[in-house]
């Protein structure tokens, strides 16, 4: 098993009426009544001293990624912060998983070929290149792709991308949304022939198919816990990768938990459930019809949604439940090191997950309690899980130097 | 934006007989279109807005004097979503038009276009001023001002607020026809052809209109309803005083979706103005 830390840089202070006098925590939210560019350069050398922690606590990755114009997770570029995380883990068996950049609101795609690259030299070949799709309200409202071309406009984007890495020679593309006439990246990346591709995903079937296809591995980012989750990844996310041929290697399967850990699970309940709520209640407070904007979904995307109504159902409830009821529901793992034990195990079993990574700072958590977090969770959890696979698989869609073994009698 | 006729349609029952799906094999026959065809008498071309295209009874009337085409926008025929993407843009979809009316043998016809219908057909007509007699466009988008913003539908929050937009009273019958209970295969119907049309006005339906618009010869008639408050009706004026001889018809106690709210006045004014069959 490996276990990253991801970290979504949200603010940590809305006013308490936060999801009654406003709209929306995206594309709305007034800055200048709710935020204090002071006080948010501090939310940002937090979050960053709070992944290096991590990483220094034996996190075998750091997470970013990229939204824009909210208060949710506010890291435009999450290459701005990968840099800095290179450099500061310099020595550190640490991947820099930047989960990512966005594909499609990125003009031109190269960008992010360079900057991964830029990452990738400045780590000693520690990266790992997340390639998001983006929501809605990021590259729709907030950058203007229109719906229906996100998809495809992120396919040639990944095809740009994948080919300026590894092309030897200069070449024009002359592609239907990108036209370039002599793309030659410089830097390319330290890992040949290139760095491992982790898709980011909310349950989409075509995206699942198109994980699978490529032989990358795909990340469920979940924040209705995995029992809500689990029926759709098993039945169409394996299957997808039967269909393509390709074994079940749990690494091709990464998941995102919210957890939170303390000595007890009564003190967990005392230390994190008012935060667990301000996530719940504020940072996911967005019109469920920006996640469902026409055409961001692919026709069959679409049908099987309006079949497989559950995501949308959990999303509207959310208002109504409380820390007991996102516990209950699994939606958050939270408790003594040996509940969250026992959770962490069940939930990467049940979904058969390699790359498991958790949010360990959750919505309104301050500095201290999330340092804590990390460091009980390092140093009481994580041990347990890393044997987890270890014996069968090897990590494919890891950084190599990073690999811990090569399993035993298994062809990889 | 034309609403979700399907589901007032579906419920109206009764309507002309006789009405067909003609297919017509177009853009080096990567497009099957599907036309709906029904009526006799000189041709007169309809194009739908954002919504969807439901043979109602505004057409039912338009087909009693005309032989009515009703093509449905790439992307929305049944079997077929992806014909859409053999089209790129704009430039595309107004070829791909006179592609079709090769294909259905009208040299020269009138168009009735609603919404982004009436967007497409103000840019056929500027585009080849020969191929189209007559333009009646009903609140068409397709020009732009800032103080009069068109609210995007496709992300109208909360999307209950929809037939504010759209119907005059937003309460009423009508409204509550085609918002009342959609089931599912007509909300992926209704989904998909936003999302099939929302290809060529995202994020702010102004694609040059203003710079071509001056080309329109045909005669053209400007149907507005007073209380559209999708596309408000100042935008009847910014129309009218581009394209020179217009004429501007208001009708009082209709929104944005006319065609449901007022089809016999609608069906009458394009008779009259259209002329004799």
């Amino acid at each position: 098993m490996y276990i990253s830390t991801f970290h979504l840089m949200p603010h940590r202070e809305l006013p308490d009426d936060f999801e009654k006098r406003y709209k929306s925590i995206w594309v709305t939210a007034p800055f200048h009544e709710l935020a204090d560019a002071k006080r948010v350069g501090q939310f940002y050398n937090w979050t960053l001293d709070e992944l290096i922690a991590a990483a220094k606590a034996g996190s075998d990755g750091v997470c970013t990624n990229e939204h824009h114009q909210n208060a949710y997770g506010f890291m435009p570029n999450p290459n701005v912060m990968g840099s800095v995380l290179a450099r500061a883990t310099q020595g550190l068996n640490c991947a820099l998983v930047q989960l990512g950049a966005s594909l499609p609101g990125t003009q031109p795609p190269t960008r992010i070929a360079e900057e991964y690259a830029m990452i990738d030299s400045i780590s000693g070949g520690r990266l790992v290149a997340g390639m998001p799709l983006g929501t809605p309200m990021d590259m729709n409202i907030c950058y203007g792709i229109p719906p229906i071309e996100q998809r495809e406009r992120y396919r040639e984007a990944h095809d740009l991308i994948l080919k300026a890495w590894t092309s030897r020679e200069v070449f024009p593309w002359n592609g239907k949304y990108f036209q370039l006439g002599a793309v030659n990246v410089w830097p390319r990346p330290i890992q040949q022939p290139h760095p491992p591709v982790w898709i980011p995903g909310s349950g989409s079937t075509s995206t699942f198919a198109y994980t699978a296809e490529h032989d990358y591995c795909y990340c469920f980012l979940s924040y209705f816990g995995y029992k809500s989750v689990s029926k759709p990844v098993r039945d169409k996310y394996w299957e997808s990768c039967e269909k393509a041929g390709r074994d079940l290697n749990p690494y091709r399967m990464g998941f995102l938990q919210l957890v939170g850990v303390s000595e007890t699970d009564e003190q967990a309940e005392k230390d994190y459930a008012k935060h667990v709520e301000y996530f719940y209640h504020k940072c996911l407070h967005v019109p469920p019809e920006w996640l469902g904007i026409p055409g961001h979904q692919d026709y069959r995307s679409l049908v099987n949604a309006f079949r497989n109504p559950a995501m949308a159902s959990n999303f509207s409830k959310l208002k109504e439940k409380r820390f007991k009821d996102f516990m209950e529901d699994r939606f958050v793992v939270c408790g003594s090191p040996a509940t969250v034990r026992d959770q962490l195990k069940d939930l990467c079993q049940s979904l058969r997950v390699g790359n498991l990574m958790v949010l360990l700072h959750m919505g309104s958590m301050p500095h201290d309690l999330t340092l804590k977090n990390i460091d009980l969770f390092f140093r009481e959890v994580a041990p347990a899980l890393r044997p987890m696979w270890e014996d069968e698989w090897e990590n494919r869609w890891w950084p190599e130097t990073l690999r811990r073994q090569t399993p035993k009698g298994v062809a990889a | 934006m034309a609403g979700n006729v399907a589901q007032a349609n579906a419920e109206g029952g009764g309507r002309m007989s006789g009405v067909v799906d003609r297919r017509a094999s177009v853009w080096q026959n990567k497009i099957s279109a599907n036309v709906k065809v029904a009526g006799s008498g000189s041709p007169l071309l309809f194009l739908h807005g954002a919504g969807g295209l439901v043979w109602d009874g505004f057409l039912d009337t338009l087909a009693l004097r005309h032989t009515v085409y009703a093509p449905e926008h790439p992307g929305i025929t049944e079997g077929d979503p992806d014909a859409i993407s053999h089209l790129d843009n704009l430039w595309d979809l107004v070829l791909y038009y006179f592609d079709l009316l090769d294909e259905l043998g009208l040299k020269s016809v009138p168009i009735v276009g609603h919404s982004f219908g009436g967007m497409m057909a103000a840019e056929l007509a500027a585009a080849n001023p020969e191929r189209v007699s007559k333009l009646i466009l009903m609140c068409p988008i397709g020009l732009w001002r800032d103080d009069a913003p068109i609210p995007n539908w496709m992300i109208v929050t909360p999307a209950s607020d929809l037939p504010k937009y759209l119907f005059c009273d937003p309460e009423g019958p009508i409204a509550k026809q085609v918002f009342g209970a959609p089931d599912p295969e007509t909300q992926i119907k209704m989904i998909w052809c936003m999302a099939c049309t929302g290809k060529f006005i995202w994020p702010i339906p102004d694609k040059g209109l203003k710079k071509r618009i001056h080309r329109i010869k045909a005669p053209t008639m400007v149907l507005w309803g007073e209380q559209d408050r999708l596309v408000p009706p100042v935008y009847a004026e910014e129309f009218a005083r581009r394209i020179p001889g217009s004429r501007v018809e208001m009708l009082d106690q209709t929104g944005h979706v006319l065609t449901l709210e007022q089809p016999a006045r609608v069906a009458a004014l394009i008779e009259e103005f259209v002329g004799p069959a």
